[in-house]
């Protein structure tokens, strides 16, 4: 259990150094390959290996089309080195997975394919904002997984589990939280939006984003650790040290399936619902195939076999699910997400982060 | 053998390797970096070749002037407590027994061994209050209760000088095993005590190699970022902490790059300002 479970931490934590042994290892699946064949881009670490074995295997028997599985590192050097290759006509995988600001800077560069949906005829299962659009309403991504970070803590120091996200503002909660350091990853500004300020809608001017801000320097004083890594928020939770915060969802879940005191909760104003889209570069030529795999991707029991296996929130629709309640709760929440303002981390990416960084360092 | 001054181009031969590595592996990048400091970041994108000065621009101001003056700060200290603790340890280590030196530095260089990684978590966990030091002070009832000490400054000086001591040691001490006995002897006939000869004698004789010590611990210490981070708190985060998050996290690499180009610029000024006062005082 614990080897899978470190893995899962790796997943997006991948060290760079990963990818050449990885892509290596994925040979032999290219050995085996018939004629078609398509290079695919999933996070590095417990993810990739998770899709190896509970996914690619059966697409490649149901299709023919043998993948390779390419492990990408997260934050944005993937999408960096996608660019670099598409300038020089290369695709170092034909799909991959991105997050949802990678696709928007994307888009700027047209770095993406256009998907044509009569290929996918199974993307009508999508919940709609799983569809990553560009300006002029072609398809640049499909929902490819999403997941929660919820508000977690620790079972022997916080007894009662928080309903809302205000529990963080709390005076007891002086210098016992473990918050994400970055704001393009931690998505506080919409928490705090949310919460106190009727909505993500908040956020629209840079007065109510400064706003947002002078509520969330209230938090400092609560903050004892602003973590880049997940390991060391995850080590400290565990033991109490830091016994609340924000987290992902799934691996506190696996966490607490594992005995230590930890909770996720789902606070009343909803968790925060991040994820990721498979998109083309537009250097592939393997189009043909990569709708093909788009399509197998949103098939219901694909999206169930991910949740159970994978941990990952499904991108399609609840109904269309053979999850039982149990296993649904395991990976989402029928209470209504905060999703991410993604738009602002690409048109005010330096203003945000500059505030921010000023915020907590200042 | 004596040597001649090489005549003909061939003689300069063994040079032409080392000359390419360098200019292959540092010159190359760094005068990429330098160009890429003056591209024009495009928010949301990338960045495209021009010459604009913006990036210098952003980082002129007082939070960054903080942050740069923080991070200087943090390595000078290191570099100080380094060589404080470095240079009577190497000396007492000289005078020991073989087989005593041998063990200490086999034990000295396992510590490069670990990976910086490794140094944090293993410091963070000694500082936590869970599992900490403090719970052998509350057992030996020097304290009440036992206490987190990390994040905090002391926790961040603590791993960085404790990362850095390997080092000092090694630069210190084929100095210190080749000075002069017969020196602080002198001292010591002449009515010093130990610690008086230990000044007056054994570090003035010594303070080229304290002087490139010193240099070489803040060189080191002036990049690290893993270290603030793992145990620190924001305000105790250095440049290096925010140049990573500019070129890794949010893909601006002009910025990234100005902010490094920047760091280079004022720790060479300062090392050039630390060689200089030292041959001024040499020359007194």
């Amino acid at each position: 259990m614990s080897d899978i479970f470190n893995n899962k931490i790796g997943r997006r934590a991948v060290l760079a150094g990963g990818i050449a042994g990885a892509s290596m290892l994925a040979m032999p699946a290219v050995l085996r390959a018939q004629d078609k064949s398509l290079k695919v881009g999933v996070y590095g670490g417990y993810f990739k290996d998770s899709f190896d074995k509970n996914i690619f295997a059966d697409f490649t028997k149901t299709t023919g089309i043998a993948v390779e599985s390419v492990a990408e590192p997260t934050g944005e050097a993937w999408l960096v080195q996608l660019e670099q290759a598409a300038k020089a006509g290369a695709a170092p995988a034909d799909v991959s997975m991105m997050s949802q600001v990678s696709m928007l800077k994307g888009q700027s560069t047209n770095l993406w394919t256009p998907l044509d949906l009569a290929k996918i005829p199974n993307a009508k299962n999508l919940i709609d904002r799983f569809v990553n659009k560009y300006p002029d309403g072609k398809i640049a991504g499909i929902g490819a997984v999403s997941w929660y970070i919820t508000l977690v803590s620790n079972t022997d120091v916080v007894k009662e589990a928080p309903t809302s996200w205000a529990a963080m503002w709390e005076k007891d909660k002086e210098d016992k939280l473990g918050l994400l350091a970055l704001v393009s990853n931690s998505f506080l500004l919409e928490v705090t939006a949310k919460t106190f300020m009727g909505g993500t809608n908040a956020l629209d001017t840079e007065e109510g984003i400064v706003k947002a801000l002078e509520k969330l320097a209230e938090l400092k004083p609560n903050v004892r650790l602003w973590y880049r890594d997940e390991a060391q928020f995850e080590q400290a939770l565990k033991s109490g040290e830091i016994p609340m915060g924000q987290y992902y969802h799934d691996v506190t879940g696996l966490a607490a399936a594992d005995g230590n005191p930890v909770r996720s909760t789902f606070p009343k104003e909803g968790g925060i619902q991040d994820s990721g889209c498979w998109a083309l570069s537009r250097a592939s030529k393997k189009t043909e195939e990569a709708h093909t795999f788009i399509n197998y991707m949103c098939q219901p029991a694909i999206q169930a076999t991910l949740s159970r296996k994978v941990g990952t929130a499904p991108t399609i629709k609840r109904d269309l699910l053979d999850l039982t309640a149990e296993e649904f709760a395991a990976v989402s929440s029928d209470i209504e997400p905060i999703i991410p303002r993604y738009d602002l981390y690409q048109t005010k990416s330096d203003f945000l982060n500059q505030k921010w960084t000023e915020m907590i360092a200042g | 053998m004596r040597r001649e001054p090489p005549q003909r181009l061939g003689d300069y031969g063994p040079l032409f390797f080392p000359a390419g590595m360098l200019t292959l592996f540092f010159v190359v990048p760094f005068a990429t970096m330098i160009a890429v400091s003056f591209f024009q970041r495009e928010q949301g994108g990338f960045y495209t070749p021009a010459f604009v000065l913006d990036n210098y621009a952003r980082f002129l101001s007082l939070f960054f002037g903080k942050v740069l003056g923080f991070s200087l700060f943090l390595a000078v200290a290191v570099a100080i407590a380094c060589v404080a603790v470095g240079v009577p340890f190497t000396y007492l280590l000289a005078r020991s027994a073989r087989k005593t030196q041998i063990a200490w530095l086999v034990a000295l260089l396992s510590i490069l061994s670990l990976s910086e990684v490794m140094i944090g978590f293993a410091w963070s966990t000694l500082f936590s209050r869970t599992a900490g030091i403090t719970n052998l002070f509350v057992w030996l009832g020097l304290m009440s209760q036992a206490q987190a000490l990390t994040p905090s400054f002391g926790a961040v000086m603590t791993a960085m000088t404790y990362q850095a001591f390997p080092y000092t040691v090694l630069v210190l001490y084929p100095a210190l095993v080749r000075l002069d006995p017969t020196l602080a002897e002198a001292a010591r006939t002449l009515g010093a005590s130990p610690v008086k000869a230990f000044f007056t004698v054994v570090v003035p004789a010594l303070r080229n190699t304290i002087l490139a010590t010193l240099i070489m611990v803040f060189i080191f210490a002036l990049g690290s970022y893993l270290l603030p981070q793992l145990l620190g708190r924001p305000q105790h985060w250095t440049l290096s902490v925010l140049i990573t998050d500019q070129a890794i996290y949010q893909s601006n690499m002009p910025f990234a790059a100005a902010m490094a180009v920047f760091l280079v610029l004022v720790s060479l000024a300062l090392v050039g300002l630390a060689v200089y006062a030292g041959r001024q005082k040499e020359a007194k």
